[in-house]
């Protein structure tokens, strides 16, 4: 007869460990489909590390990529702190990239330094309405969250669909369904010669230490934290549940509009309806990879970049398919879903527990 | 508004809501067995798309008609079958197994996909269900043609109603779903199988999720593409909670749905001049959002819905 129970301890080598070898599991895993695609593991995988440390180029769109991941991942780290599923990040990244096109296309006559400033404000403002919106309906309705936010991404996606052809649809444009492109003094500015990795990244970087000092240090993170592991008894404390709801809502939606700011200011100069290849729904996965923990949110996003970036590169010199990213990125976060587990419980045979239990 | 009346009384617009609500209402079912059992199963969406390309491609492959279903729901089964050793025995977080599952049958569906047919940019198309149409019976006023217009799926979906609410509510093995579902310390305490009864109630109900995608790329359409169930798993999620977790009012709920998208889509026709086309295609998902709401307060949910039990452990 077997039994789980959970362990007396967490050693701090479980939590460091556990994410670090999911994501190798997660890797290994993948030379099933290589093998099944006729490809040499082998080689695939060295293509994969050529494709991420090969050249400073390389490492920089490691690097670039990683940037909304960040973004993202923070969005649903601090909201699932707080046990409030925004799985809306998606949508609220496409919120952000049209508030930042229709402010920074030369619409609103803004002068030069003022213009990246609002961009970004109004970008998060953006998201953060996108998010305390479901907030909104789960508080004083009852509505799941998830649901809502999930069903949200694609009424957001259809809505963007219909800005591009509409208002903000650029007349230079040659009837391609963009948006007119962000002022030159509207971007963010690149950080290395010839190079797309953009100023976003220290942003993000940024916004990462304050939200790990904020969650550790401040009484704002406590009461984040208590909300998350017990709402009943934070309520009983004394503390106004909804209020923190709301709070970390309009943080976590805000984060995620940034990460559509910084892809439109950053990168992409201009919005399209395909932006972002599902960075809202990865960043879930940086998120448990990262343990929920900002500075882990950073690690997290590089690895997740990193087997993208490789995974492209692999598939241009081997023709295996790039969906093989998407296939490692959901892997490891079953494997650190599985790890967590073993960090937390054992597993013991009946009759040699202790004898008080 | 005599269009609109006109729209409703017309033979095509009743066969096209049924048609529409067939893969809903297979997905509902699906879902609604799973959180009857206490687990929320958000790998739906992921589901959906293997039962759409494995069904398809089975089928493309030569395994006849029956056999990509069969292949559709032993895949779904596959997957759900992962959910569950996640969230039942070893009691993970439901939210996010079942993200993890929904993107990873997807990346698998598309991987897989991508592999077999490396250079095409349109896929081959299979031969789909036809309607069935039986001699007589299709002569019906009004009736005959809504009913007898649809393919053997849909039959299947509005028989599997029938089969779902017969053994949730009049068979022992419903009544130990259910239990397990609202109290499982309850049925442990009978000598049943928490787990077992969890585990299999999840791997039937991603069958049946499966069957679902299934439909699109055997009847709806006839082929596979990428994107192609855009969102039609959480609807589902939403609409079972719209039914209070009941069969009857799952379908319902289904065919309310598939009406309303009927609906938009004739209205899109008519006054499409006026709105752009994109307000249609929201109306799904906003339908949904607003059923939640107006049902979430009021809503009976299994009383042990997202929480884990662990034998020997109270």
């Amino acid at each position: 007869m077997i039994r789980i129970e959970p362990r007396q301890t967490q050693s701090r080598a479980f939590t460091l460990g556990v994410p670090i070898l999911s994501a190798v599991i997660a890797l290994g895993f993948a030379a099933i489909p290589l093998l099944a695609a006729g490809a040499n593991p082998i080689t695939a995988y060295a293509e994969m590390f050529r494709g991420v440390f090969g050249s400073v180029f390389a490492f920089s769109e490691v690097l670039t990529r990683a940037t909304p991941l960040i973004f993202t991942g923070l969005a649903a780290a601090l909201a699932f702190r707080a046990k409030l599923w925004n799985i809306g990040a998606e949508g609220q990244l496409y919120l952000g990239a049209m508030a930042a096109v229709a402010i920074g296309s030369g619409v609103l006559d803004i002068s030069g330094i003022l213009l990246l400033p609002l961009i970004v404000l109004m970008g998060a403002a953006a998201g953060a309405a996108g998010m305390v919106a479901p907030t909104y309906l789960k508080t004083r309705f009852g509505a799941d969250e998830v649901v809502t936010t999930l069903l949200l991404n694609f009424i957001i996606l259809i809505f963007v669909q219909m800005m591009l052809e509409g208002p903000l649809k650029d007349p230079m444009g040659l009837g391609w369904p963009q948006s007119a492109p962000v002022l030159d003094q509207g971007m963010l500015p690149p950080l290395l010669d010839r190079m797309r990795v953009h100023s976003g990244l220290i942003l993000a970087l940024i916004l990462a230490g304050l939200a790990q000092f904020m969650l550790a240090r401040s009484v704002w993170g406590f009461r984040l934290r208590a909300v998350g592991e017990n709402a009943a008894a934070a309520r009983h404390a004394g503390i106004n549940v909804n209020r923190s709801l709301f709070g970390v809502a309009i943080l976590s939606g805000g984060l995620a509009g940034l990460a559509g700011v910084s892809e439109v200011a950053g990168l992409k100069g201009y919005l399209t309806a395909d932006l972002s290849p599902g960075f809202g729904y990865t960043g879930i996965v940086v998120a448990m990879l990262a343990g929920l923990s900002p500075v882990g949110v950073v690690i997290a996003a590089l690895f997740i970049a990193s087997v993208f970036v490789g995974a492209d590169s692999m598939s241009r010199a081997m023709g295996v398919s790039s969906f093989l990213a998407d296939l490692v990125v959901s892997m490891s976060l079953l494997c650190v879903l599985v790890g967590g587990f073993v960090a937390r419980y054992r597993i013991v045979r009946a009759g040699t527990t202790r004898a008080a239990s | 508004m005599m269009d609109i009346l006109n729209i409703l009384l017309s033979e095509s617009f009743w066969a096209a809501s049924l048609r529409i609500a067939t893969p809903l209402i297979f997905g509902v079912l699906g879902a609604l067995i799973c959180e009857r059992a206490g687990v929320l199963n958000l790998g739906i969406e992921g589901i959906f798309v293997v039962g759409a390309m494995c069904g398809w491609m089975a089928v493309w492959l030569g395994a006849g008609l029956w056999g990509g279903v069969l292949v559709a729901a032993l895949a779904g089964g596959f997957f759900g079958l992962l959910h569950a050793i996640l969230t039942v025995p070893l009691g993970l977080s439901q939210h996010v197994s079942g993200l993890g599952i929904t993107l990873f049958a997807t990346s698998a569906s598309y991987y897989t996909y991508r592999t077999a047919l490396p250079n095409v940019s349109s896929p081959p198309r299979i031969e789909p269900f036809q309607p069935l149409d039986l001699p007589v019976l299709s002569d019906l006023p009004f009736l005959g043609s809504v009913l007898f217009q649809q393919t053997a799926l849909t039959w299947l979906a509005l028989l599997l109603v029938v089969v779902v609410w017969y053994v949730l509510n009049r068979t022992a093995l419903g009544v130990a779903i259910k239990a397990v579902g609202d109290n499982p310390d309850s049925v442990d305490a009978q000598g049943l199988s928490v787990y077992g009864l969890r585990i299999g109630a999840i791997v039937v109900g991603s069958a049946l999720m499966a069957l679902g995608g299934a439909f699109l790329t055997m009847s709806a359409f006839d082929a596979f593409f990428f994107g192609m169930v855009n969102g039609r798993g959480w609807v589902c999620i939403a609409l079972v909670i719209f039914a209070s977790w009941r069969p009857g009012k799952a379908l319902l709920g289904a065919l309310l749905f598939g009406a309303f998208d009927a609906l938009q889509v004739r209205l899109q026709t008519e006054v499409g001049a006026l709105v752009p086309g994109q307000v249609f295609l929201m109306v799904p998902y906003v339908l949904s959002i607003i059923a939640l709401v107006i049902a979430a307060r009021s809503a009976d949910y299994p009383r042990a819905l997202l929480t884990p039990w662990f034998k020997g452990q109270r």
